[in-house]
């Protein structure tokens, strides 16, 4: 980082415009219609009478987030610059919009995607409106503790052969786990085959803004990547970055580990901003929020100028936090010593994920006990985990009350050790994309006569978090099996209309399918 | 405008009046709506540390007071009440109490109670905050003398912490904390009470400063801490003394044991033989101390019947007494 950039990230161009809009008390005969919080006392009293000044709608001296030409532009090249993009959008709907511009960016109807199985709902979603065709990698589960991993190069590289005209590939990174895939080598190989690579980088806000972390979706050259500032970078909820990766084609991926190789040959389009934003305005509000926006603005400037030491920080106080817990006994908190180069490359370490089941609890149990008995509210808790999400805004006294309550809680509650549920990977047979299996005409009939049929509903079991079916798959006699066994085991299956999976929902039978 | 309850916080302030004479007072917010002051005399100290804001002042009514955060900790004037209430009732109910840990209490005042009992061995003192305790040494050597004692030890660190890595290792725990809320806060957790039911070998007792149960946000304080040590221990009573410059002057401490009742199986002739002279504390005042008004008597009462606590007992009722070793689910293990 040179001085001129520090100079520049100092700036946050919205909230300074907007700042200025509120010390000029202009008369508002525009939208929103509360008047700057008038026109409703109850709720000005309630959010503050600030909050509800700064609710304003777009005008000149504020830009306007469908079209931006003055402050709102300039706030998106600084956070361009700050995470080492080429270009960068402030996103109002939730990662969740970024995550759907970043598959209608790259794929239209019949277009396919290489996409872990484990892929958030938010891109099969995003694929139900598009069209777009799903081409699963299995991520890999850890046996012990039931987690879904990361692709593997060798994965990808068998689906790039099966599937050359694949248009893009579609990487998790970091998982909600902090589990890292080997994203470097993914951009060149997908790069050296004409594919784009987009990441949802939901959970990687900070690896930005430290030397640390593992590395970020820019920094390892990738096309786009979709950052939940609200999540580690401290903005609002629903508040997001999509970043245009800045790589060029047949250049190098920007990879340095890599340098004794050829260098790498980028084959893939790149993909142009402008594209980008018109991608965005099909589905995003045309009244995007200022205090969204700013709290986007001001967030940016908070971590390009102090990311390092914050995260620093947060580092620390979740290795701190690992430590602990694995010295109360039987919790198993995670951390850098799972990494393998393979389907965990690298690990988070600012993500605290516990393993309950040595102290007999499930995972979703010692959430409960957290929140019920103890007053803490962790992010998370699946079979055989909870995840308590660490950030800018944690203290260590939290993090030693965690432990303390961790500590009672296999003091008062522990049982015998729980063995870990089976987790074997059933590879999905796509028949329809998932936009044509969820407009399908569809039925449910007798789980024992689905052999064969397409599935109109998807099925997850946890652990460990995996699709055993999605819409638009086949139903083979190896997926009733592993239903079944996985249900007399007591996994958690979730997704079917009929919970009992008596009946399935598949698409009615007709000529051609 | 309405104060809110963290603006509490910013209430150290001096008032500038007119006339002739500087008019310097020390106000301190009990609600919102009403504040105590004490005029000041003069500034003695003022510092931040990695916790709080430190401040000591020299007042013509209650001598030197020590603020942390701007709340009220002490007095020179009214201080023995605390000390003395908080040490000398379990030491006069544990027979034989060698080894005390005492969490908080970086002015002294406890330790300097606990140190002329020549039975005590050892008193482990976990305070966070170092400063507080150079600053009490330097400026409060009324309550800090306790402190060279070589019995003493010193762990400037997280009370919740430390507790967490001892077991079945204390005779007395005495919890002198600050308020539910600032640095304090992990002290009035359920996760700390259990932690210290765990440090305290099977005859051990737990005295805990137990907030106030007269100003609503005080008093729901008073109740959850009493929720959460009844979750723990068999037996959980609570006493009261009067505090002058407390919020409403009517103070209470936590009793808490796995085996000694507070009234029934304290020492009285033994305590008086020790000879140890005090200015509020006698064995009288002691069995009065656990006879709480009856409202106080209802607030505690309606969170020993929660569901989650397996209450056989009612507190401080009189006859009622008989049932509380009968409890059971403290000793889940």
């Amino acid at each position: 980082m040179n001085s001129d950039f520090r100079k520049n990230q100092d700036r946050a161009p919205i909230a300074e415009a907007l700042e200025a809009y509120s010390s000029e008390r202009v008369v508002p005969f525009d939208v929103p219609g509360h008047k700057h919080g008038r026109g409703n006392p109850e709720l000005t009293a309630f959010l503050g009478e600030r909050t509800m000044t700064l609710d304003v709608n777009s005008m000149k001296p504020l830009d306007n987030l469908c079209h931006p030409v003055s402050v709102i532009k300039e706030a998106e090249e600084l956070a361009a610059e700050a995470f080492g993009a080429k270009a960068a959008f402030f996103m109002v709907g939730g990662t969740t919009s970024a995550v759907q511009a970043m598959v209608f960016t790259v794929a239209a109807r019949g277009d396919k995607i290489i996409v872990p199985r484990n892929v958030h709902r938010s891109v099969i979603n995003a694929m139900v409106l598009c069209g777009a065709v799903p081409v699963y990698v299995d991520p890999g589960a850890h046996e012990e503790l039931g987690i879904a991993l990361g692709m593997q190069l060798s994965d990808i590289e068998a689906a790039i052969r099966d599937n050359p005209d694949a248009k893009a590939i579609f990487v998790n990174n970091p998982t909600y786990y902090g589990i890292c895939s080997d994203l470097r080598g993914i951009v060149k190989l997908a790069h050296a085959n004409g594919m784009q690579v987009v990441v949802d980088e939901a959970h990687g806000t900070h690896l930005s803004f430290s030397d640390r972390l593992p590395v970020s979706a820019m920094e390892a050259g990738a096309d786009m990547a979709s950052v939940s500032m609200h999540k580690s970078g401290g903005s609002l909820t629903q508040s997001a970055f999509l970043l245009v990766g800045s790589a060029k084609s047949s250049e190098g991926s920007g990879s340095d580990a890599k340098s004794t190789v050829t260098p790498d040959e980028n084959r893939a389009p790149s993909i142009d901003p402008a594209y980008v934003r018109q991608i965005i305005n099909l589905t995003q509000t045309t009244s995007g929020s200022y205090l969204f926006l700013s709290s986007l603005d001001l967030s940016r400037k908070r971590l390009a100028l102090h990311g390092k030491e914050l995260f620093d920080k947060v580092i620390d106080m979740a290795e701190y936090a690992r430590e602990e817990i694995n010295s109360i006994g039987g919790y198993y908190a995670i951390g850098s010593e799972l990494v393998n180069g393979k389907e965990i490359y690298d690990f988070d370490k600012t993500k605290l994920v516990i393993h309950t089941l040595p102290v007999g609890l499930a995972g979703i149990e010692v959430y409960d006990l957290l929140r019920d008995e103890y007053d803490i509210q962790m992010e998370f808790g699946d079979f055989g985990n909870c995840l308590a999400y660490l950030s800018v805004g944690d203290r260590i006294r939290d993090v030693e009350r965690l432990v303390g309550a961790l500590s009672e809680i296999r003091r008062l509650f522990g049982k015998d050790p729980i063995i870990s549920l089976p987790n074997n990977y059933i590879a999905p047979v796509v028949v329809l994309s998932p936009q044509e299996a969820f407009y399908a005409d569809a039925e449910h009939i007798p789980f024992e006569k689905t052999v064969g049929r397409i599935a109109a509903e998807s099925i997850m079991c946890y652990p460990p978090g995996i699709p055993v079916l999605a819409p638009g798959e086949k139903i083979t006699e190896e997926v009733l099996e592993y239903l079944r066994y996985a249900q007399e085991k007591g996994c958690q299956i979730t997704g079917a209309e009929d919970e009992s999976l008596h009946t399935l929902k598949v698409v009615r039978e007709k000529s051609g399918y | 405008m309405l104060v809110s309850e963290k603006s509490r916080n910013q209430t150290n302030q001096k008032e500038i009046g007119r006339g002739d004479l500087m008019d310097l007072w020390f106000s301190e917010f009990h609600t919102p709506s009403v504040k105590l002051a004490i005029k000041v005399s003069k500034q003695l100290y003022s510092g931040k540390s990695d916790f709080q804001q430190i401040d000591v002042f020299e007042s013509p009514e209650f001598g030197r007071f020590l603020t942390l955060d701007g709340y009220m900790m002490l007095t020179q004037k009214d201080e023995f009440i605390y000390h003395e209430m908080m040490v000398h009732v379990p030491m006069c109910v544990h027979p034989d109490a060698r080894k005390a840990l005492v969490i908080g209490a970086g002015d002294g005042g406890v330790v300097r109670e606990l140190v002329r009992y020549d039975s005590i061995e050892h008193i482990d003192v976990v305070e966070i905050d170092e400063e507080v305790v150079e600053v009490a040494k330097k400026y409060l050597p009324f309550t800090a003398c306790g402190f060279d004692d070589p019995r003493v030890k010193f762990h400037f660190e997280d009370g919740l912490k430390y507790v967490r890595h001892h077991e079945d290792e204390y005779d007395l725990i005495l919890v002198d904390s600050t308020d539910p809320f600032g640095p304090g806060e992990g002290l009035f957790t359920k996760e700390f009470y259990g932690n210290c039911y765990t440090a305290l070998k099977e005859d051990g007792i737990m005295v805990n400063q137990n907030e106030s149960p007269f100003y609503a946000n005080d008093a729901r304080a008073m109740q959850r801490a009493h929720k959460r040590i009844h979750a723990n221990f068999p037996i959980c009573r609570v006493y009261q003394a009067h505090i002058p410059t407390y919020p409403s002057g009517h103070w209470l401490f936590g009793f808490a044991s796995k085996k000694y009742h507070p009234v029934r199986d304290m020492h009285a002739a033994d305590w008086k033989s020790l000879g140890i002279e005090t200015k509020y504390y006698n064995t009288n005042l002691h069995r009065g101390a656990f006879a709480l008004p009856n409202y106080v008597q209802k607030l505690l009462e309606a969170m020993e019947e929660l569901p989650g606590n397996d209450t056989t007992t009612t507190l401080n009722g009189g006859a009622k007494h008989a049932s509380a070793d009968e409890k059971k689910n403290g000793g889940k293990s």
